[in-house]
């Protein structure tokens, strides 16, 4: 399973700071930082550990199998801002 | 004794998230925070909308991390007119202003002051219960309402023109608003955007939401939707990830078929400037005409006028939403083209460019009115920083007066009556236990005499 963010995001980077795997992007710094409208996590490097959900100050992240039904969309949504550039290649960057 | 007293003028998200930031930093600094109403929390209050609650929860943060960090809170006092700017540098090592941008930018077209023509600001302050706006009264009476703008707040406000009654009464929306959006003819609800689809300033979460109202339709023209040669090789080669959501969200909702059944509709025109409000004493009408997207000398995509075709919209009511614009704070310098403070990294510049000793700002009147709430907190950082180097290289002398018994008796004398934490957190727990006992988020109290005599 993965965790996701929703629409709901207002970019506080609490996620980013706690997060183990480093799998929240983008990050501060980042090229496409300041015009991304909230952060996403990579479906495929998820632990599902569950801290950035602690540190989330709005209630934005969500286990998938709990999202609610107005945030549905954001499983896909997640996942695809990584098909274009992965972890991987924003970690090498 | 504290190594250094900070003040904070404006409790906003960018005061706040500095407060918070200053109080890790430097853990044997004293910081008290200035606000010119008697609540905090700035737009997270005021301006989030009353249907986002899930983003007001951010207030729990600013409490425990301001506020239960120790800061103190001085609500109902403005910088400028209770106490002056020269007032704070002689009580405080340092000052930072957080001001935001209180006013909205204009249109420049003729009629834009006819009424029933309103910023959208003051709308929103008005469903929000921000207490200097209860008075307004917005005509909601003819059948199409105007939304000049493509940005969040123009979802917002078109969000609050459709919502139903039901859907209104389970958010913390204003009584006062609630009682005028009740009896809401407002029917359809254009909204005006100058340039084209890959350009619209809209979340796509927002746009999303507004494509998903129950009981609203969106309607947006196919033809309005399709991009022109510029916009398309822009968005392939450079488009931001929210510009190819929300131009595949509008290919859909032009796609999907027209909801007959629907209580209201939102109709999105797109390429359309506005030219003139008309009217015979109020608002009935705006002319628009079409725009088309050309390149501008540094590259960027501009719209320019079309044709010289003009196109008449009928209306009772139009909200501008072009974007908010700070104003000058008395005794401090400000950039009058750039409407900001002038700033190097959030340290205050004088005239000649060299720093202002012991003043800084952070948040919208630092940076302008851009980004979202969690922009302030990597603003505020910044900030804080600067003043923390300033700090430990003994740039900033100890004020005239030192300790917190000067500057208290000072506000004794004018404002006896000044709103504490205690204070906000009694017209907090009050407007929740209304709303508790009206099956709502919050009941707020939406005049300074009611807020003041809850914080008694």
């Amino acid at each position: 399973m993965t965790y996701v963010i929703a629409g709901s995001c207002i970019k506080d980077d609490s996620c980013i700071e706690v997060c183990p795997v480093d799998c929240i992007h983008p990050k501060p710094g980042a090229p496409d930082f300041e015009t991304a409208e909230q952060l996403y996590i990579d479906p495929g490097l998820c632990i599902d550990c569950d801290a950035c959900v602690e540190a989330c100050p709005v209630d934005a992240i969500f286990a998938d199998f709990e999202v609610p039904e107005k945030f549905a969309y954001a499983l896909e949504l997640n996942a695809e801002f990584f098909e274009e550039s992965g972890t991987a290649e924003r970690t090498a960057a | 004794m504290a190594a250094a007293r900070v003040a904070i003028v404006g409790a906003g998200p960018a005061g706040a998230f500095a407060a918070d930031r200053l109080l890790r930093a430097r853990g044997d600094v004293e910081v008290d925070l200035f606000e010119r109403l008697p609540t905090p929390w700035g737009l997270l209050r005021a301006g989030v909308a009353p249907d986002h609650q899930e983003i007001k929860r951010l207030d729990e943060t600013f409490d425990q991390q301001t506020l239960g960090r120790g800061c103190r809170f001085f609500g109902d006092v403005e910088v400028g007119v209770d106490v002056s700017h020269d007032e704070l540098m002689r009580h405080y090592t340092a000052v930072i202003y957080a001001t935001g941008a209180q006013t909205d930018k204009s249109l420049g077209i003729p009629g834009e002051e006819l009424a029933g023509s309103w910023p959208a600001t003051e709308f929103v302050a008005w469903y929000n219960g921000h207490p200097d706006y209860r008075e307004l009264q917005f005509d909601l009476s003819s059948r199409r309402a105007v939304v000049i703008g493509n940005g969040n707040v123009a979802a917002d406000v078109t969000r609050m023109l459709t919502l139903s009654p039901a859907e209104l009464e389970h958010t913390d929306v204003a009584d006062h608003a609630l009682e005028a959006l009740r009896h809401s003819r407002v029917e359809d609800v254009a909204v005006l955007g100058r340039r084209g689809p890959a350009q619209a300033a809209f979340t796509s979460a927002e746009l999303r939401e507004l494509g998903r109202l129950d009981g609203v339709d969106l309607r947006v023209d196919a033809d309005e939707v399709e991009l022109d040669p510029l916009s398309q090789r822009w968005l392939a080669e450079q488009g931001t990830f929210t510009a190819r959501k929300n131009v595949a969200l509008l290919r859909e909702f032009a796609a999907r078929p027209p909801r007959s059944e629907s209580r209201r509709a939102i109709v999105l025109r797109f390429l359309r400037s506005p030219v003139e409000i008309r009217g015979d004493g109020r608002v009935e009408a705006i002319d628009v005409r079409r725009n088309e997207i050309v390149q501008a000398g540094d590259g960027s995509l501009r719209p320019r006028p079309a044709d010289e075709a003009v196109e008449t919209i009928e209306c009772g009511l139009v909200l501008r939403s072009v974007g908010y614009r700070a104003v000058p704070l008395p005794g401090v310098p400000f950039d009058e083209r750039s409407f900001v403070l002038p700033n190097d990294g959030g340290r205050v510049l004088a005239a000649g460019g060299e720093p202002l000793p012991g003043v800084y700002a952070v948040g919208w009147i630092k940076r302008g009115p851009t980004g979202i709430l969690g922009t302030n907190k990597r603003d505020a950082e910044e900030t804080v920083a600067c003043l923390a180097e300033d700090l430990a290289a003994g740039a900033l002398p100890a004020p005239e007066h030192a300790g917190s018994e000067q500057i208290d008796a000072l506000l004794a004398e004018r404002k006896p009556e000044l709103v504490t934490i205690d204070g906000w957190r009694a017209i907090d727990a009050d407007e929740l236990r209304n709303g508790r006992e009206a099956g709502r988020p919050r009941v707020k109290l939406a005049s300074r005499d009611e807020l003041l005599a809850a914080a008694r």
